[in-house]
Parts: C-alpha cells; structure tokens; sequence
C-alpha cells in the first residue's frame, strides 16, 4: 500500500519526470532536483550576501570612514541580514532536507512534489522581489529597506520609512514565508507517513529527526512573522494602527511578534546542522552516534523552549524585572540539552577511529565554534550582561558564531559529506583542505575581536564611529579577517566547479556510512531505490548489511 | 586640545555602584564560559590527537553510549544554571534598582539623532551634554520623540530603549569626575551613528555653577558680526526649529541652542565644537553628518561668518 503511494507521488510516471535539458529544471517536482534548487539559489545569495558583507567592512575598516553614505550603509546591512537569514541559511537547510530526507527514509519522492515546487519557486520569487528594492533608487524613492532584518516599528513605517524599500521587503519575505512554511509542512508530511518498512522514530537518522523538529518550528512561528508583515503593511498603507505609537498602536508589540517568530528561527537555522553534524561525526568517527536518544530528545528540548524565550531579546525594552527572569531562566534552559548534545558528539569521538576528511574538520570546527557561540548565549541570558552587551558588537560576534561557526560550518560538512552522493564526484579534499582552514582562520580573525569591540562599548549597526582608543585597530582586523573569508569562499565555489566536472567519481558509498542514501547510485536514479530499499532493522541499515552477524540490533542487546 | 574621544567607554571598568554590580557579574561569568570553553576545548584536543586513524588501527568498539554519563551532563549545568540564576536576580536588584514613586531628576528625549536634556527640577535645558554631580543617584525618565533609541553609558548604567508611548526610568550615578561616553544604541535610522552623548560628572560645586550658566540668559552681543548674525538667526529659518532663550526663536524641533558655545561636540558627537567646524557644519551639514536633519539653508560665507560669531557668544 505504502509502495503504490510512493510510486505516484506527484501523479506523474518516472519517464516524465526524467531530467531533460535546463527547462526540466523550472518544471520538475522531484524533489533531489528541486533540492539542487535550492543549494544552488542559497549558494547565489550567499555571494551577493558576502559581497554586502565586505561593503560593510570596508567601511568599518577606518573610523569616520566616507566609502559609502548611511543610507546605503544602512540598506545594506539590512539586506545582508535579510538575505542570510531568509535566503542562504533557510533554503541550504530546506534543500538537503530536500534532497536527503527521502533517501534517508527510503521513500519515492516527498509527499507534495508539487507544493515542493511551489514553494521553491515562491521563495526564489520573494528573492527577487527583495532585491527588486534597490531599482527603486533609480526613482529617487530611497532603494533597498535600511530597518534592519527586524524591521522595528515605528522606525519601519511610513512616515520615518516612506520610500516602498520597507514595502518591497514585506512583500518578498511574505513570498518566502510561505515558500518556507510548504517546505516545512512537506517535511513533516513526509516523515511521518513515507518512512520505508522498519524505518521506526527509533531508527531515523538524526538529520531526519531535526528536520522533523524544524519542519514543526517553521508550521509554528513562521505563521506568526506572516501575519504580523501584513499587520505593518496595513499599517503603511492602509492606515492601520498596529505598531504606531502617535495614534494609539504599540510599538512593543511588533517586537513581540517578531521575536516569537525571531527566536524559534534561530533554532530553524541551527537545528538542521545539528543532524549534519550528528551524521558526519559517527561516520569519520567510526562508531555509531554516542547516546542517539538523547541527542534526539534534546533536540525536541530545544525546539519547545526556543517558543519561550523570545523576550531575551527584549531586555532592554523595559519591561519590568519579573518578565525578564522569566525569560532568563527558559533562555539558560536551552543551554542544557545544547551541551548535552555537544557531550554527545565529543563522546562519539572516544575510542573512534578519527578520519579527517575536510567534512570532519568542518564538523569538528563546528564542535568548537559552536560551544563558543552558545556559551556567549549564556552569557546573553544573564539579563544585566545583556543590559551591557545587547545592541553591541558583542552580539555581533556572538551570532555570527551560532551562525557561521554553527550552522555554516555544520552546512559545509554536510556539502563535503554529500556532494559526492548529489554529483556522484567528490569534492577535491586538497582544495577541501585549504578551504577550512581559510575560512577557520578569517572566521576567527573577523569574529572573536567583535567581543571585545563590544565590551568597548562600540553598538552595532553604526555606518561609522569616532576613533576611540583601541576601535580602529580592532575594526581593521576584522576587516581583514573578512577578506581572508571571503577568499576561503572563493577556494570553496573553484572547489565546487572544478570537482563537478572533473572530480574523482564517487560510487554508491565512499565513506563507508551507514544512511539509507548510500546505498543508491551516485547521483540517485529519478525513483531513488529501483532494485529496492534495503531492509531496516536498526540505526545503521548499511552496517548490518556489512555485519550480519554483529548488527546493530545484536550488539545493543549484548550492551546491555 | 586632547580630542574628545581619547577615553574609552569600556564596560568593564565602571564607575558607578550600578554598573559595578553588572560588571562584577560579567567578569564571573566570563571566567565561568572560559572554563567551560577550555574544558571542552581540551576534550576535543585530546579525542583529535589521541584516537585519529592510523595504519592498523583495530575497528572501534561499537558502543552507544552511557546512560549515568548522559545524566551527570545533564544535571551538573542545571545545577550551575541555577546558581548563575540566583546571581542575576541579585545583580538585577542591585544595577537597576527599582525607582517606586519617586519624581524622576532628569527627562531624557530621543530625537532623530540627538538627544534633549530636560533637568526637570530647575528647568535648565541642555542637549548631547548630560551635567550631572558625582555621588548623586539621578532618576531619568526616558522618551522618545520618533522612533525607537537606547539610552547606553557603558561604565555607568545599564542600558535602556527608549520606546515611543512606553516612557522608561533608569537610574544614573557617577562615583568619580569624568567624562563618560554614551551612544544610542537602538538602530534609529540614517545617523544611528551620530547619536552619540556625553556625560559630564562634575563635583558638586562645579555642577552648580554649570547650571546657574545655563539658567542665565546670554549677554548682550558685543560685535556688531554677531548682532546681524543673531538677525540672521531669526529671520533665516533658524528659529524655525531652534530655541535660544531670550530672542523670539523658541521652537524645539532641533536642539536648544542657547548655551551652544559651552558644549563640547557638535551635531551629536559628530565634530568638536570649535568655530572652524562650526563654519562648516553650518555651510554644508552633510560634511560632517550626512542625511541628517539639519538642513543645508545654502548660506553665503559671509552669512556663516556673521551666524558663527553670533552663536559664539551663547555661552
């Protein structure tokens, strides 16, 4: 019964579907090339975005600096904040879940190949809608929104935003939220009714439990951002008075709808990575993951508190001392299944047989990294550290460590880990080699001294500053650092071209894992497994196909 | 002259009991983090080194983890957690103390981009400049006059958003003479950047005679520049936006600039205030602070010479 669902997913035959020049492209719904969709529009908005970055630091490299204006500085740290956030991170992560969620479970297809569609094609709609904002400067109407990612109100409505930059930004993130919440609904949809025969919640691998967990975040909070970018539409054009404070709206308010979206965010953003990170490590370790139920409980953890916290980043709003030690307390919460899961994954290393492949150097990069960001978040829930150190250029770093050494990291593990099975060509892992320690080095260089411009009192989102003592130093390496990235992201995109045309041919499984997805070819076949999925009886389908007699079922039991 | 921007504003040397209290607490946690970071830094380092595959090397043992493990890594944060809690509450208490009933010393307005200082007891008005006497916990009611900023002087207090319709009360304190740093901290718009501040914590008597000067109207004018500058003042559109007690330019768009010649910064931080960058602040307003919203009224030198001389002699 399961089978007959499989094979009609989408109503259409395999032959049909089979790709045929660039236009199958545009109109396919399946959902490895949809995926490849998405990696490559998040690659291309990942440029546009570094290269915002690099403005913006450029800038910042001499204090009282005039290489751009504020209004462009502004405009372009907002779409730099914008387009990371709704553009890169979330459609990397929805594109391997995409391309990996069904073969990781043994399915067909998703389980709406053509909603899948759509919601691709109404977050590249949205992209383009966004960015659309900057023509509108050649009307002398002001260009690209300069509010900021979270668009705080008033300062976002019409009477101190009245260029359409504002609208523009509303408008195309309206497109890709409801791209963004499809994908998460598909997701769930998927997981929960196309899992192959044995593939139990007990056996998925954690990269499907964490988009499982994402995908019901994204149906939770991004309903929320949609409905309150149409709140501030109404607002700017209709005269509504939600968020304006002159005419009896609450400006309070729209920071508390957007944080109740905001917050939960973050954890779509990281989550994902997470089960990048809980794949990758196992299979360069040599061992299965280290306390899975946990690392999946935990997981689960996170995602209810994140629904809870969304006011640590209102501190200094003012809302009395009750408030903010209540979400002092659930924000220290989240910190304890994030270190359980950072005890588990070093835990996964003991006793291993450690294979640094540039995958595992990312993913390890990603242990460090990570724990360096989390433990800035900590210190961020301390209510009167954040007293000092929200709004500052601590916050930067401390983000940029979630994000970049978080998420970005755990993303480029992943790239090395499966761009063989999506090519069927690996990556180079010499370039490889040199593309994370650049990019280790100019991350660190640009990140760690934005701590302590912060403690120095710099607050961000400034398009200059005085040269007080220490901050021109400190603002030039971070300069530096950033170029030092952006090179590293070069060496990445030659890695990545050069690979996919003349790379070392893959086959079915070259790193020996365990996953369901290596046991197809290299790129996978239209219908994914033709000759059939392989049994589940455990964690590890493949290496119970290597070990028939020491399965992983027969060795839990001998555990215990 | 030393340029006004030779200190620093370094949260982590205070000068006030409350942020005293946040700093302490900052510096215990930061030493808490590093130990964490160091541990797992060295539980990694160790695992890299220790276990990384050579020639040989016997498959791993396939275990699956410990569940006694999983519980000591649970609970042992939850413990530190809960003690971390206990002192924020406490530094809560102590680095913004609750304010009660008490009328508030100071109002502070949020402008796009600078700010207004309202000493509410004796009326004076002053702007980017925050006079205040050492030793005095100072109540300040903070307001806005557009959209949302944030109050931030690192080594004296927390930091506060100033929210439009949701008036804040802050505390603020100096222990010693000096000149403190403050800056707007909450994403304002265009000249975010250039809403910086001072404070000025004086001892007692300095702080006194300063605020007899700004309860006093200015002298007479003496050059006859300055007497056709402050015409100017009034029949150019100046005084469509600006105060100076004593003449009929009485509105409150743009600073007070009654006292202008006493302060140390123009435009918000943005230029020391000497009559060269006085010139040219007024000639074109964008050389120093772009985009703002002081207009450039496209005055002839001689013009600016005149207004200079006039707004020099409002000390």
């Amino acid at each position: 019964m399961k089978d007959a669902a499989i094979s009609d997913a989408g109503g259409l035959s395999f032959e049909q579907e089979a790709r045929e020049g660039w236009l199958s492209w545009v109109a396919s719904v399946d959902h490895k090339q949809i995926g490849i969709l998405y990696l490559w529009s998040s690659t291309i908005f990942f440029v546009v975005a570094g290269v915002l970055a690099l403005l913006m630091r450029i800038q910042l490299a001499r204090p009282e600096n005039h290489f751009l204006s504020p209004t462009m500085y502004n405009q372009i740290f907002t779409m730099h904040g914008t387009t990371m956030i709704f553009l890169v991170v979330v459609p990397a992560l929805i594109g391997f879940a995409n391309y990996l969620v069904p073969l990781m479970i043994g399915a067909r297809d998703v389980a709406f190949p053509r909603l899948n569609a759509l919601g691709f094609w109404a977050q590249a709609f949205g992209g383009v809608m966004l960015y659309f904002s900057f023509a509108t400067a050649g009307l002398n109407l002001g260009g690209a929104p300069a509010v900021g990612w979270f668009a705080y109100a008033p300062l976002s409505e019409a009477a101190y935003s009245y260029g359409p930059g504002v609208d523009y930004w509303i408008i195309g993130l309206l497109g890709i939220g409801v791209g963004t919440l499809t994908a998460g609904i598909n997701l769930i949809a998927t997981i929960v009714c196309l899992r192959t025969e044995g593939m139990t919640f007990g056996r998925l691998p954690l990269f499907v439990w964490m988009t499982l967990v994402t995908g019901f975040l994204i149906v939770l909070v991004i309903p929320v951002l949609n409905a309150g970018l149409v709140m501030l539409l109404f607002d700017r054009m209709l005269n509504a008075n939600f968020f304006r404070p002159s005419t009896g709206g609450s400006a309070v308010l729209w920071q508390h709808v957007f944080w109740t979206f905001g917050h939960p965010e973050v954890y779509i953003m990281v989550l994902p990575a997470f089960g990048m990170i809980s794949e990758v490590v196992p299979v360069f370790s040599g061992k299965p993951i280290y306390g899975y139920e946990f690392v999946a409980a935990s997981g689960v953890a996170i995602a209810f508190l994140s629904l809870a916290v969304w006011a640590h980043h209102m501190f200094a709003v003012g809302l009395g001392h009750p408030a903010d030690l209540f979400f002092a307390i659930s924000s220290m919460a989240i910190a304890v299944p994030t270190g359980v899961k950072i005890f588990n994954w070093t835990a996964t290393l003991y006793h291993g047989r450690l294979r640094f492949t540039t995958s595992m150097l990312f993913a390890l990069g990603f242990l460090a990294m990570f724990t360096i960001g989390g433990l800035s978040g900590v210190a961020f829930a301390a209510v009167p550290i954040d007293w000092q150190l929200t709004d500052s250029y601590f916050v930067v770093a401390h983000f940029h460590y979630v994000l970049f050494g978080g998420t970005a990291f755990g993303v480029f593990a992943g790239v090395y880990y499966w761009f063989p099975k999506i090519t069927g060509r690996m990556l180079s892992e010499r370039t490889g080699r040199l593309h994370f320690w650049l990019t280790f080095i100019g991350f660190n260089l640009t990140f760690m001294i934005q701590h302590v411009l912060g403690m120095y009192g710099m607050p961000r989102r400034v398009f200059t500053y005085p040269p007080l003592p220490g901050w021109e130093t400190m603002n030039m390496i971070s300069t530096i650092g950033a170029f030092v990235l952006a090179f590293a992201v070069l060496v990445f995109l030659v890695n990545v071209m050069v690979s996919l045309r003349s790379g070392e041919v893959a086959g079915d499984n070259p790193w020996n894992a365990w996953t369901l997805e290596w046991a197809s070819t290299s790129p996978p076949p239209p219908e994914n497994f033709p000759n059939g999925v392989p049994p589940v009886r455990g964690r590890r389908p493949l290496w119970d196909l290597a070990h028939p007699d020491r399965t992983d079922e027969t060795l839990m039991r001998l555990a215990e | 002259m030393p340029s006004p921007y030779d200190t620093n504003a370094f949260t982590l040397s205070p000068a006030s009991p409350q942020a005293a209290a946040i700093s302490q607490l900052f510096v215990g946690t930061l030493i808490f983090l590093a130990a964490i970071l160091v541990l797992v830094g060295i539980l990694i380092i160790f695992a890299v080194v220790r276990y990384r595959d050579r020639p040989g090397a016997p498959e791993p043992i396939q275990s699956f983890g410990w569940r006694k493990l999983e519980i000591i890594w649970t609970a042992v944060p939850i413990l530190c957690l809960v003690v971390l809690t206990v002192c924020v509450a406490w530094t809560m208490h102590v680095g913004d103390p609750p304010a009660l009933e008490k009328s508030p010393d100071l109002r502070i307005v949020g402008h796009q981009w600078w700010w207004e200082i309202d000493y509410l007891k004796s009326g004076a008005v002053a702007a980017n400049e925050i006079h205040i006497p050492i030793g005095r916990r100072l109540l300040l009611e903070l307001r806005s006059a557009d959209v949302i900023h944030d109050f931030w002087v690192p080594q004296l207090a927390r930091k506060m958003d100033i929210v439009p319709g949701h008036p804040n009360r802050m505390w603020l304190e100096a222990n010693t003479p000096g000149v403190y740093l403050g800056a707007c901290a909450e994403f304002c718009g265009n000249e975010h950047a250039w809403m910086r501040f001072q404070v000025i914590a004086q001892p007692t008597e300095q702080f006194d005679a300063w605020l007899r000067d700004q309860l006093t109207i200015p002298s007479k004018l003496n050059s006859s520049d300055a007497q056709r500058g402050g015409q100017l003042f009034v029949d150019r559109t100046c005084a469509n936006c600006h105060t100076v007690t004593g003449t009929p330019a009485n509105q409150r768009i743009g600073p007070d600039l009654t006292h202008l010649a006493s302060r140390r910064m123009l435009a918000a931080g943005a230029a020391e205030n000497t009559p060269e960058n006085l010139a040219i602040w007024l000639h074109d307003p964008n050389t120093f602070k772009p985009d703002s919203n002081m207009p450039n009224l496209q005055l002839s030198t001689d013009d600016v010479h005149d207004l200079v001389a006039y707004l020099e002699t409002l000390k």
